[in-house]
């Protein structure tokens, strides 16, 4: 169904692209050695390069190209053999050199597209535009003190992919299912760690509204928004805001505009923070960036299994449902978790554990799929225990949690409390012989016809025998005994 | 006895091998005539104190015998070129307390290679100028006087100060720089040689850069041997450099002796300029005259680009020059004038005093043509040109084996003789600018007086990566014209 916003006089729809600046994970920066840990103290990872010291020369880092073109493969998209560094060129106290090295014109990475997955179990194929290249810029920070800036260069010269989207979404929903599908592509190959906290994934958010069946209207660009439900937030304000203009007879500039998440609208940018004129042109002191078709296969060989692939594949050989399957390989770590555990087993029952007690013990203990309290082996092993019958579903619960708790093997727990279920047939008869002897009245109620006391008798049996009689033939053991 | 600072770099290698002199003797030699020359104003630093510790080094290692190829050699290093723990200026106010903690790549190679360090040398601002009068620490004078004048000339520039450091023999060789032409045009001004190599031969890791697509560095020296032996040390690939190229660099010194027999000499006509000194241009028919007499052959060649080249190359370079001087804003090094404002005030304040007029100049033709409306018009264009004129040579060379031409359209002149308009000035890059722009090498070599008794220099390109070919052509042009001449001021 297509989302549409309802004005004063009438329907409108909405049109947007993303550009998603990624900072991508490499030891070293894009033209220098310098490291990138984030967190460092301020102006300890900064070499002379990165300070724009005379005399100093960006040299490219190839495994950040390496991971411009993954993150390219991974998008479906064009790889350009031959790709060029421009300068932007701007004054700012956190832009050393006076120009940021970008892609302007010649880009790495060619078109592509994202396939995101709706609320509704409907999919949609957005277009990726291009994926370049650039740097960061350093940090400004005008909180230290009254009248002075301060600037951290830390993240100055930290490779950035800037990857653009084609107008193709149509709704906050949409914008909110990219974001994440983008961040999840990032996160499988392992080229930018998409954390939106620490800024290491930024999102400018172009936005324009139009009536059904019209052309593009003018866009604004909203900069620099740090989650993905305030852009989703900003997509629906910006747009309610464009609404207003149009319907009161005015007409949207054109122009850059910050998101107030604390007030919910947008705001324009002072004119000052972006009237540029960038003068761009090819950085020389790089060579033009030429690959080698043959490297890119290398690559792309070595690529890592993308969700879309992993959801497919958990259907088919898992025989899971499509929903299951999507939920399994959100992560990587909770797929890798999820095949490990499946491996050998009962893949349905392999994913009920997963997507059930586990989840619920990751919630509590607030732990991470990438450090669980229990390991997938040791859940593979309580699974085991469950198969050959050495413990009941029931009990299996109890022993989980206590995996838990101690960390401890569920083999180990099995023995140390003896909760081995009980399969001896005669054990079980002298427990039934017993429970119907001490409720001879109840006996009879049955045998009159209250055939719901059966599973009294059942759950008497269990009690007496500790909960560990196999339930299949306490059952057949209760059956004969009362027939 | 000759002096000590009337050696060649040839001779001096071989004094200080036989023991006849130290390294010691050497650099006294040198910093006592600095010292007495010092109105030259060819040095803005003197590291007197390095200079002495080098050359007890470099003796102790004669004297194991470990002496590598410029052990004891004293060397003076345009101010240009980054020198770990010694002031680097660029000639600028902006720089002017500024000390580099890396040493460039060619200062290093030639630390390594044995090389006794005198000092840091004068040079335009930036190294943006062709008369060494825009650096900030004073122009440099030319130790050369026009016959029964008294007048100061310019040295030419920017590297005015390595040439006329090196003509006044206040060094045995010297760094220099050439964007347009700042090795060429002053080695021609002072009767010295100057090569600037094919783009990449030379890292420029280091270098104060002022037009990254053009800037080459090279040795200036008082003999074609000389500028050889020193090209040697500075060339090599560098991988902190993405343009340093990754090819061998052969024994030019080797090519020296080689002669000139069967080469093929270009004469392009469009070097032919209306209006040009005559004894310019008898200078040239006698450099042909030489090179045929020697064993090569002489062919009429068209660059039918040329005339182009200059107004190309005063877009290209102040355009890539206003962005690489972007970074001196008085944020992080160098000079700072906070005058209590906001940070545009900061940048105004601080570039406005840092910068001097030709460079401010320069930032502000750079600024145009590479603005909004502008680019295509200006910097495409160029851009467009340039490729023709690499076309040009590309060409001439499939016929010819290196090109001969004037250096300079005149000899050096008096200081202040041509700023009245700065278009004017630029002309003196005239013969110079094309090499830059193709990337391609070529040399200055003396090759004689003009009526005043001023020196002139004749030019020798060569193709990429061939200055082999370079210095035997220019080898043949030095010993036909048996330069001897000398400049009114001098050590010893």
């Amino acid at each position: 169904m297509t989302y549409t916003l309802e004005g004063r006089t009438g329907t409108w729809e909405i049109v947007c692209g993303l550009e998603v600046h990624a900072q991508v994970i490499s030891k070293a920066k894009l033209f220098s050695g310098a490291a990138t840990a984030f967190g460092a103290a301020p102006n300890t990872q900064v070499s002379f390069v990165d300070a724009a010291f005379p005399g100093m020369l960006p040299v490219i880092n190839r495994e950040c190209v390496a991971q411009a073109i993954r993150t390219g493969l991974g998008l479906n998209a064009q790889i350009n053999l031959w790709s060029r560094f421009d300068r932007k060129n701007y004054f700012y106290a956190d832009l050393p050199a006076g120009y940021q090295i970008s892609q302007y014109q010649h880009p790495i990475v060619g078109k592509g597209e994202i396939v995101i997955d709706l609320a509704d179990g409907t999919t949609r194929t957005i277009g990726i535009t291009r994926l370049h290249l650039e740097q960061d810029a350093g940090k400004s920070l005008h909180d230290q003190h009254p009248t002075k800036s301060y600037i951290d260069l830390n993240r100055a010269g930290v490779a950035l992919m800037e990857i653009v989207s084609e107008p193709d979404i149509r709704s906050p929903e949409e914008a909110g299912a990219y974001l994440a599908k983008l961040r999840q592509i990032l996160r499988y190959l392992g080229t930018c760690d998409g954390n939106m906290e620490e800024g290491s994934l930024r999102a400018d958010v172009n936005v324009s509204v139009r009536r059904p069946g019209e052309m593009y209207r003018t866009r604004c660009e909203v900069k620099n928004v740090n989650s993905i439900r305030f852009v989703m937030q900003a997509i629906e304000a910006e747009a309610r805001r464009q609404i207003e203009v149009w319907e009161s007879g005015g007409e949207v500039q054109q122009e850059t505009r910050l998101f107030d998440p604390n007030r919910g609208v947008t705001r324009p940018m002072r004119s000052k923070e972006h009237a540029h004129d960038y003068r761009y042109f090819p950085d020389p002191d790089l060579l033009p960036l030429e690959l080698d078709p043959a490297w890119i296969a290398e690559l792309k060989a070595h690529l890592p299994e993308l969700p879309d692939a992993k959801a497919a594949r958990f259907q088919r050989d898992y025989g899971l449902s499509a929903y299951d399957a999507r939920v399994l390989v959100a992560e990587q770590a909770t797929a890798d978790y999820y095949e490990a555990v499946a491996r050998g087993r009962d893949p349905k029952q392999a994913a009920n554990w997963v997507m059930g007690d586990l989840f619920a013990a990751l919630n509590r203990s607030g732990r991470s799929i990438a450090d669980p309290p229990v390991p997938a082996a040791s859940l593979g092993r309580l699974l085991d225990l469950i198969a050959d019958d050495t413990i009941s579903g029931r009990i299996a619960k109890q022993v989980f949690e206590e995996m838990v708790e101690t960390g401890a093997d569920p083999v180990a727990i099995v023995e140390a409390r003896g909760l081995r279920q009980v399969t001896d047939t005669g054990a079980i008869d002298a427990a039934v012989a017993q429970v119907l002897a001490a409720h001879a009245d109840k006996v009879a109620e049955y045998k009159s016809g209250k055939d719901k006391l059966f599973g009294f008798f059942v759950g008497q049996v269990m009690k007496a025998m500790a909960g560990k009689g196999n339930p299949a033939l306490v059952n057949e053991a209760l059956k004969r005994a009362l027939s | 006895m000759t002096a000590p600072t009337d050696l060649t770099i040839a001779e001096a290698r071989a004094a200080l091998a036989a023991k006849r002199i130290s390294a010691r003797e050497l650099a006294e030699a040198h910093l006592a005539a600095i010292e007495r020359l010092k109105d030259l104003n060819a040095y803005i630093t003197v590291t007197a104190e390095r200079a002495l510790a080098d050359a007890a080094a470099a003796d102790a290692r004669i004297a194991r015998g470990e002496a590598r190829p410029l052990e004891g050699i004293p060397l003076a290093i345009k101010d240009l070129f980054c020198t770990e723990g010694i002031r680097t200026t660029a000639a600028s106010r902006i720089l002017g307390t500024f000390v580099p903690p890396y040493e460039s790549t060619v200062s290093a190679r030639l630390w390594a290679a044995g090389a006794v360090c005198l000092g840091k040398t004068n040079l335009d601002e930036f190294a943006m100028g062709s008369s060494n009068t825009t650096s900030a620490f004073g122009n440099v004078v030319n130790p050369w006087r026009r016959r029964g004048e008294n007048r100061d000339l310019v040295p030419g520039g920017s590297s005015g100060g390595s040439a006329a450091a090196v003509a006044a023999r206040l060094c045995l060789g010297a760094t220099a720089t050439d964007t347009g032409g700042s090795i060429r045009q002053p080695a021609a001004f002072t009767g010295t040689v100057g090569i600037k190599p094919t783009y990449g031969r030379c890292s420029r890791w280091g270098i104060v850069a002022f037009a990254s697509s053009l800037d080459q560095a090279g040795p200036i020296a008082r003999t074609v041997r000389d500028a050889a032996i020193l090209l040697r040390e500075m060339s090599g690939h560098d991988p902190k450099d993405s343009t340093s190229a990754d090819v061998p660099v052969p024994d030019f010194e080797a090519a020296v002796g080689l002669g000139v027999k069967g080469l093929r000499i270009g004469v392009p006509k469009e070097y032919r300029l209306d209006g040009m000194a005559p004894e310019i241009e008898a200078l040239w028919r006698q450099g042909i005259a030489w090179l045929k007499d020697a064993g090569a052959t002489i062919h009429d060649i068209s660059l039918p680009h040329t005339r182009y080249a200059l107004p190309t190359y005063y877009i290209v370079a102040p355009a890539e020059a206003s962005s690489n001087l972007a970074r001196y804003d008085g944020v992080r090094y160098g000079l700072r004038v906070d005058e209590g404002g906001d940070l545009d005030d900061l940048y105004e304040a601080t570039r406005g005093a840092g910068f001097g007029a030709e460079v401010r100049r320069r930032i502000l033709i750079g600024t145009y043509v590479l603005s909004a409306g502008y680019y295509d018009a200006y910097y495409l264009k160029a851009q467009r040109v340039r490729a023709l004129i690499q076309r040009d040579f590309d060409e001439a060379f499939r016929s010819v084996d290196a090109i001969l031409t004037p250096a300079t359209p005149s000899s050096a002149f008096a200081i202040g003789e041509k700023q009245d308009d700065p278009v004017t000035m630029y002309l003196n890059d005239v013969f110079t600018v094309p090499a830059n722009l193709a990337g391609l090498p070529g040399i200055s070599v003396p090759a004689g007086l003009d009526a005043a008794g001023l020196p002139l220099g004749l030019q020798v390109l060569g193709r990429a990566f061939d200055e082999e070919t370079v210095f035997r052509v220019a080898a043949a042009i030095e010993a036909a014209a048996a330069f001897d001449a000398l400049p009114q001021v001098r050590a010893a």
